[in-house]
């Protein structure tokens, strides 16, 4: 808080009080020691000469990795398919399923707010918490490795990410609209149609589209575990330490991210 | 005290927004600078402190050159000039006081400003303008709480605060309701002539020009085409300076009072 | 007669007509290519279910000393990491605003950014791990890589929206440019910058589970262990862990953002 105050008999200024510049000059200080005490934590087990080796690792790896191997490119087509099918199939299964969890979460078109209410709530927390990878994990371990669990795991991430902004958006919905369309003696569900839908419908689309760009990058490292796609290649080249493919794999997935990027701010851009 | 010689300035792309103005304004005098939109009444102002880069030409402001000089010296020579703003510019987040204070920005080091340790003087001189501005007692709210006309004052206690030499001010009651503009323009020719300041008044307002300046300078198109009291101002040189209006006719006074 | 039908949202027929039809193509190839080994899915779908079973028991006691160490290094290099990445992501945010930086420190940042952002963390996370060795250290230093992208790209965004009449009033006083960032830049970016070191704290402890798979320390690794060695009571318990503390993270930081503003 800003103060002023008289000292020595003149009108002085300062921008906070004693106390209160006291204060924060001791949340910084405690801020500090918290920090370092974890840096501390942390690296008790660091091997400090491995890390003092990094440069020399960093430059060996390098000189690994280039020139990279462009041959490999011509097995990487059917994994770079699988990679935007799963992304694709992934965020179409997440929309399916996510958005009836956004009806029943936001406080306006849940049907029961002791009820179906905490449950989406949970359902959206729980889908957000973890990410895509680690249901990846758990689905290789479930369904065995392939595409299908790549899909799921991509599916459960959605759920959450798709939940949590569309009933956000159907919590701020004009309300008088939604009110007109009531008047007019409309049921539950055309109250929906015609009150709720139009309103969303911008955000929902845009929504989609921004996950399946998230979900583009997520899917190309799925394979790290298991999950179909480019991740998968790129474990096995990583395991037997061929470098220069690594970088070919490494480029595949730069232009992959960028492409889809590139595509999903337009197609947001001409919704909004 | 403000001397402007042949100061041109053109924008990329061609556009001349001053040609060749000279212009001598004297210490303890306010000049009101008239024109039509797109004149180049801001950009002369800003080419004195050089917030706008002149194309050619000269500025002096109290025996020293200001065009020409180098960062280090153009620093000092902005402490001279104290300026005021359309929409009053202050920074929204920081308090009263903090704003008044950043005027005297140029005077104390960087470290000083940054723990907001500015000496007893600057905040002796800060009370007493924030008292003369009315302003006593809103040291400590913050800018976005006050009415525009406060904001105002408090954008001239800043500039004031610096110990200017010459005051630039741009439109200074364009945002403001008519009987505030008046009492921003009163506490601007009192304040003025307190400290015999020489101000260059950038304003819309014609009618409120005549009433509290004695000097009006009419730009058109980057020229200088009239410069005298605010007497010699006929219908004929507004034509001149604006282009063809009407300019004895008068709405009703009713309307006056809304407008 | 008159009909009505609402106005289609594609106006030209064949565009429209064009545009299911390729998208009724593209899921079918897609669909098609995805291979469902039906024996292995049914004998999958048991294990499934004692896995959904095993939320019911979750165990947290028979593992809780690995337990503990990896939330306490995930935690740890969550803490760490988002403090040297928002501190670093103030000069390299300030070098990505066309408006305060010369063009060459423009590209520079700009690039560095767009690295961050473009590449998983799990990516970083592998080169990091060849060159640090494993443990979190490496996990830190790439949550911090992903952090300073992240805070950069959103903080110059803000610098490049911020009210230039304000810079200009303070420039006029004489101030330097060193001032004119404390005085009227800081002040408008403040703290919405803060709100979002928030925010992206919980970001990294998120990731911090998953960049442990590929030996960066923290719980990922143990849970993936708890994965191989098919205990599921134990997956369970880290993930209902993780789940809680990224709830009881997003309701203080809530609190602390509306406090903010």
């Amino acid at each position: 808080m800003p103060n002023s105050e008289l000292s020595q008999g003149r009108i002085g200024w300062q921008r906070r009080t004693g106390r209160a510049r006291l204060a924060i000059w001791f949340a910084w200080l405690v801020g500090v020691l918290f920090i370092v005490q974890c840096w501390d934590i942390m690296n008790a087990e660091t091997i400090w000469d491995f890390v003092w080796d990094a440069p020399q690792q960093a430059g060996d790896l390098l000189g690994r990795m280039w020139p990279p191997r462009w041959s490999v490119l011509n097995r990487l087509w059917g994994p770079l398919w699988d990679t935007i099918n799963m992304a694709t199939l992934g965020t179409l299964l997440g929309i399916v399923l996510g958005a009836p969890v956004a009806f029943l979460a936001a406080r306006t078109t849940t049907p029961s707010l002791l009820i179906a209410r905490p449950i989406a709530l949970l359902i959206i927390v729980s889908s957000r918490s973890i990410n895509a990878l680690i249901w990846a994990l758990l689905l290789v371990t479930i369904l065995g490795p392939g595409v299908l669990a790549g899909i799921i795991a991509i599916a459960l991430r959605s759920i959450g990410f798709v939940g949590k902004l569309l009933y956000e958006a159907l919590e701020e919905t004009d309300a008088s609209q939604i009110e007109a369309i009531t008047a007019t003696g409309a049921t539950r569900g055309q109250r929906l149609i015609f009150g709720f839908l139009p309103q969303i419908m911008p955000v929902f689309a845009g929504i989609s589209v921004y996950r399946w760009d998230i979900n583009i990058r997520e899917s190309t490292v799925l394979g790290l575990v298991g999950a179909g796609g480019i991740g998968l290649q790129l474990n096995a080249s990583v395991s037997r330490l061929a470098w220069p493919e690594v970088t070919v794999m490494f480029a595949a997935i730069l232009v992959t991210v960028i492409v889809s990027e590139y595509v999903s701010a337009k197609v947001r851009a001409h919704i909004i | 005290m403000l001397t402007i010689r042949g100061l041109t300035k053109t924008y990329r792309g061609g556009d001349r927004a001053l040609d060749s103005v000279d212009l001598d304004v004297p210490a303890g005098q306010l000049m009101a600078l008239i024109g039509p939109s797109g004149a180049g009444k801001s950009t002369l102002i800003r080419c004195v402190n050089r917030l706008v880069e002149p194309t050619a030409g000269s500025v002096e402001v109290d025996g020293t050159m200001v065009t020409g000089s180098g960062t280090g010296a153009l620093r000092l020579a902005r402490r001279r000039m104290g300026m005021i703003f359309q929409e009053y510019a202050l920074v929204e987040r920081l308090s009263v006081m903090e704003n008044v204070l950043s005027g005297r920005l140029g005077y104390v080091g960087f470290w000083a400003s940054w723990l907001r340790r500015f000496p007893q003087t600057d905040v002796d001189e800060a009370f007493r303008l924030l008292d003369r501005a009315g302003l006593t007692g809103m040291q400590d709210k913050r800018a976005d709480q006050l009415s525009g006309g406060q904001r105002q004052r408090v954008g001239i206690c800043r500039a004031l605060i610096q110990n200017p030499a010459l005051l630039l001010v741009d439109e200074p009651t364009a945002s403001l309701d008519p009987k505030t503009s008046r009492q921003i323009m009163r506490l601007l020719v009192e304040l003025c002539a307190e400290r015999s300041l020489a101000a260059i008044v950038n304003i819309h307002d014609v009618a409120l020009a005549r009433m509290f300046v004695q000097r009006i300078v009419g730009l058109r198109a980057g020229r200088i085409v009239f410069d005298g009291p605010p007497e010699a101002l006929t219908d004929a040189m507004l034509t001149e300076i604006y282009g063809e209006e009407d300019w004895a006719a008068s709405a009703p006074p009713a309307d006056d009072e809304t407008a | 007669m008159n009909g009505w039908a609402p106005a289609p949202l594609i106006a030209n027929p064949w565009a429209r007509w064009g545009f299911y039809s390729g998208a009724a193509l593209y899921l079918m190839l897609a669909l098609g290519s995805v291979q469902v080994n039906w024996a292995r899915l049914a004998e999958g779908l048991k294990r499934g279910g004692s896995f959904v079973g095993a939320f019911a028991h979750p165990d947290f006691v028979s593992r809780a000393a690995e337990i503990s160490e990896g939330f306490i290094e995930s935690l740890t290099m969550t803490v760490v990491a988002t403090a040297v990445g928002v501190v670093l992501a103030i000069p390299v945010g300030i070098g990505a605003a066309r408006n305060l930086a010369p063009l060459p420190i423009y590209g520079f940042c700009r690039a560095l950014i767009a690295l961050s952002r473009t590449f998983p963390e799990i990516i970083i996370a592998i080169l990091l791990v060849k060159m640090f060795g494993f443990g979190p250290l490496a996990g830190m230093l790439t949550l911090a890589f992903a952090t300073i992208g992240f805070m950069a790209k959103l903080l110059a965004e803000d610098l490049e929206d911020i009210d230039e009449a304000q810079v200009e009033a303070i420039r006029a006083s004489g101030a330097s440019a060193a001032q004119v960032l404390v005085y009227a830049v800081q002040p408008q970016v403040m703290a919405r910058f803060v709100g979002l070191s928030i925010y992206r704290l919980d970001i990294n402890f998120r990731e911090s589970a998953v960049i442990g798979i590929v030996g960066a320390g923290g719980i990922g690794a143990t849970l993936n262990t708890s994965f191989d060695r098919y205990e599921f009571d134990t997956t369970a318990a880290i993930l209902l862990l993780i789940i809680g503390i990224v709830m009881a993270a997003e309701y203080g930081s809530g609190i602390i953002r509306k406090r903010l503003q």
